[in-house]
């Protein structure tokens, strides 16, 4: 199992767990980032955090320390 | 008879709320490629079949539940104000999580009007949608438009003059979840709070305090003093239990089934084919945020953005104070013609005029075209870039990543800047972003800098000239992103201690910016409300100049007086005191500090002619002006007091005196630190 901001630029995989708690979850769950829903890590920027998802059809830049409470598992190629 | 309804527009960020709204109503809503720009609300009105519009532009928000300032304003709206009809305006390029806010308020109101807009770019990327579908599926009304094109809104306009038999939509739940909500919605019969039942019922349902503190403001009583209500509660709490779902999780619960339903009938209503579009996008992304280029093009695109405007602002300067020389020349004998008064024709021709045409002749030219470019690039979807690449050094500074964001915008105006930092939610961040934001220079103060810089700094002309003032000017913003930068870790350190709020930043697809609707508009407003602000505070502040320099006591000039009076003070900053009392009379709008500056020196000196924009340096040096004053006139210029709109956009926006006088204060503190040291050791 893996963190959200554990993935590569180019990998796909799909949340499994979202462990973070109080208004950031509400506010992950607000974008479609809920379990079972299919992400994709499309960039990182200049200074390695943070990177871009692609989350039901946006580009959404995510903090590397935000993310690394929402668990995802398995590449999906 | 006249019919009036009113209509509420809702929607995410950037899906073209605003453009909908201006097309409608005819007004000037900002637009612009990023998400969060719309943060007041604003109203319209438009005409159509014999019935009176009302169109409010709520700020764009993600959801009905989420907790920043501005997204409750829209969810407020839409729960407590009763309009007529409600447009949900969503976003081909991006329907499925648009749906899941339409699902929401398709949840509390029954006259929902689907709008998907964005359909020239949804097809671009290779989505079609049906769009006969999803409203059959949805039973609501849907309609696609294209919003830069005012034609295809008439689809919308027909559809709100339909009237409609109420449309009875309901998300399904999960099983457990519906048999809690009857228990609960039961009870609720023998009450009425205003508001759809199973809405309420959810809410209580999830225990949503803010949520139902706003209902309990709104009726008076409270829903969760009710004891039936109360029973009835942990009963479905109870229920829940034992069916393994436990409270904490049950709006969890709720939310991710309103997400489902969103996929679900998304994945029905659009089908793919293959693009290029978003490979572009991708591409372009690569290298406008690469690790080098990323920050290259930055730059480069900075300087090149100054380089157009200096450039561009000679020419226009030159021009515009030729043409003020004539109507000086013209308004001189007209006063003479109708035998006013010397007194009264020097202070209106050496006081209030002169100083309005250098406003005019000088400082408008470079705000003029610096605006439209600063347009282009919002437009484009560049400002989101451009917070990206920055927000690693904002996060070591500990402050959210969208302080960038609002960092860009105050480069336009601070107050505009001030007043975005209501996209930041968390209080401490906020705060900080607002603070800090005028320790960028604003559209007004840029003038300023590049005059000087082109007077002391780069004495080369012509091309390679303006090439480096750009280059120096470049520097300067670095300058000043660096000290807010090291402000802010340094407040995050002290007074303001915390840590930063984890935020999502949303990178729109780059948009094509419609050119000729950003020269037309910002030419035409711009020039106008900087015109209109010239007039109403250069007229006033010449007028006091010009009686400063001309009362006497005694053996000196007011302004020998003043001036006096404050040059030990400002001599320790290595300016002196006619610059000082320039940028204290300055305070309502920057672009006045240096026609100020002028007209000080001119008016102790014995000059009568107006000297043309050339010579300007030679007054400057004639009053002991150096490299140094001018490099501590720029470092002032950076920090000092943002300006009066300014901060009263900041007492607005924290509602608090205090913070507002902090903001005033840490900019000087900052500009008196620097130019005294620059001061003491060169
Ligand atoms: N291509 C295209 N661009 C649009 C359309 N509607 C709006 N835009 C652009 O999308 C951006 C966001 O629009 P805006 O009205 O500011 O969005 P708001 O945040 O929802 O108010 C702006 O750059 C608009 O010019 C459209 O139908 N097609």
């Amino acid at each position: 199992m893996k963190a959200l901001n554990d993935l590569k630029v180019g990998e796909k995989a799909v949340v499994s767990e979202i462990l973070t708690d109080g208004a950031m979850r509400r506010r992950f769950i607000d974008i479609g980032l809920i379990k079972g829903c299919l992400v994709k890590c499309v960039g990182i920027s200049p200074f390695k955090n943070p990177k871009a998802y692609l989350i039901r059809g946006a580009v959404i830049a995510i903090r590397n320390g935000d993310c690394a409470d929402i668990m995802v598992s398995g590449e999906v190629v | 008879m006249e019919l009036k309804k009113t209509i509420a527009l809702m929607g995410n960020p950037n899906v073209g709320k605003s453009t909908v709204f201006n097309a409608l109503t005819g007004m000037k809503q900002h637009t612009g490629n990023w998400a969060g720009k719309t943060v007041e609300t604003a109203t319209g009105y438009f005409k159509s079949n014999s019935t009176t519009y009302e169109m409010t532009d709520l700020p764009g928000t993600y959801s009905l539940f989420t907790h920043s300032a501005e997204e409750s304003v829209a969810r407020d709206f839409l729960c407590f104000e009763n309009s007529d009809k409600t447009v949900v305006v969503c976003s081909a390029s991006c329907l499925e999580r648009s749906l899941i806010l339409a699902l929401q308020c398709m949840e509390i109101k029954n006259d929902i009007i689907i709008c998907v807009n964005l359909l020239d770019e949804a097809e671009r990327m290779g989505y079609k949608i049906d769009l006969e579908k999803l409203s059959e599926i949805l039973n609501v009304r849907v309609v696609g438009t294209v919003a830069r094109n005012k034609k295809s809104l008439s689809n919308l306009i027909k559809n709100l003059n339909y009237k409609d038999t109420k449309s009875d939509f309901k998300i399904e739940y999960p099983k457990i979840i519906e048999n809690a909500i009857k228990i609960i919605e039961t009870t609720l019969e023998n009450f009425d709070f205003n508001i759809n039942k199973r809405f309420l019922s959810l809410r209580i349902l999830e225990q949503n305090r803010s949520f139902l503190e706003k209902v309990k403001l709104q009726n008076g009583k409270s829903v969760m003093e009710i004891s039936e209500i109360k029973a009835s509660l942990s009963e479905a709490l109870d229920y829940l239990k034992k069916e393994g779902l436990y409270e904490n999780r049950i709006s969890d619960f709720i939310a991710s089934a309103v997400v489902k339903m969103a996929e679900i009938t998304a994945s029905e209503v659009i089908s793919k084919t293959k693009s290029q579009y978003s490979k572009r996008t991708e591409t372009a992304d690569k290298i406008l945020t690469h690790k080098f280029s990323g920050f290259g093009i930055m730059l480069l695109g900075l300087c090149l953005v100054f380089w157009i405007t200096i450039y561009g602002a000679n020419y226009l300067s030159n021009g515009l104070s030729f043409l003020f020389s004539y109507i000086e020349k013209f308004l001189e004998s007209f006063f003479d013609f109708i035998k006013l008064p010397n007194l009264i024709k020097d202070i209106i021709i050496d006081g209030a005029f002169k100083v309005t045409s250098w406003v005019v002749s000088v400082m408008l030219p470079p705000m003029a075209i610096f605006f439209p470019l600063f347009t282009f690039l919002e437009d484009i979807g560049y400002l989101p870039r451009i917070a990206y690449n920055l927000d690693e050094p904002f996060n070591r500074c500990k402050s959210c990543g969208k302080q960038a964001l609002t960092m860009c915008m105050g480069f336009g105006c601070n107050a505009a800047g001030v007043t975005g930092c209501r996209i930041i939610d968390s209080k401490r961040d906020r705060i900080l972003a607002i603070i800090t934001n005028s320790l960028v220079p604003c559209n007004g103060r840029f003038p300023a800098i590049i005059a000087i810089i082109s007077m002391f700094l780069v004495t080369l002309g012509g091309f390679f000239g303006s090439l480096l003032e750009a280059f120096i000017l470049t520097l300067v913003i670095m300058l000043s992103v660096a000290f807010t930068l090291i402000s802010t870790k340094i407040l995050s350190a002290t007074l303001f201690k915390g840590t930063p709020s984890a935020f999502t930043l949303e990178m729109p697809p780059y948009r094509k910016p419609q050119i000729l609707k950003i020269l037309v508009r910002s030419l035409l407003d711009r020039t106008a409300f900087v015109l209109g602000r010239a007039v109403t505070v250069a007229v006033p502040a010449g007028i006091i100049i010009w009686l400063f320099a001309n009362v006497k006591i005694g053996d000196l000039s007011l302004l020998a007086h003043i001036s006096a009076f404050l040059d030990p003070v400002a001599s320790l900053l290595g300016l002196d005191g006619v610059i000082l009392l320039a940028f204290i009379l300055g305070l309502p709008a920057n672009e006045i500090v240096i026609p100020i500056i002028i007209m000080g020196y001119l008016s102790a000196s014995s000059l009568t002619d107006l000297p043309s924009l050339n010579i300007m340096k030679d007054i400057f040096i004639q009053n002991g002006w150096t490299i140094k004053t001018a490099i501590n006139f720029i470092i002032f210029c950076l920090f000092h007091w943002p300006c009066s709109t300014t901060l009263m956009t900041i007492k607005k926006e924290t509602g608090s005196l205090k913070l507002a006088v902090f903001s005033a204060l840490l900019p000087t503190l900052i500009g008196v630190l620097l130019c005294f040291f620059i001061n003491l050791i060169f």
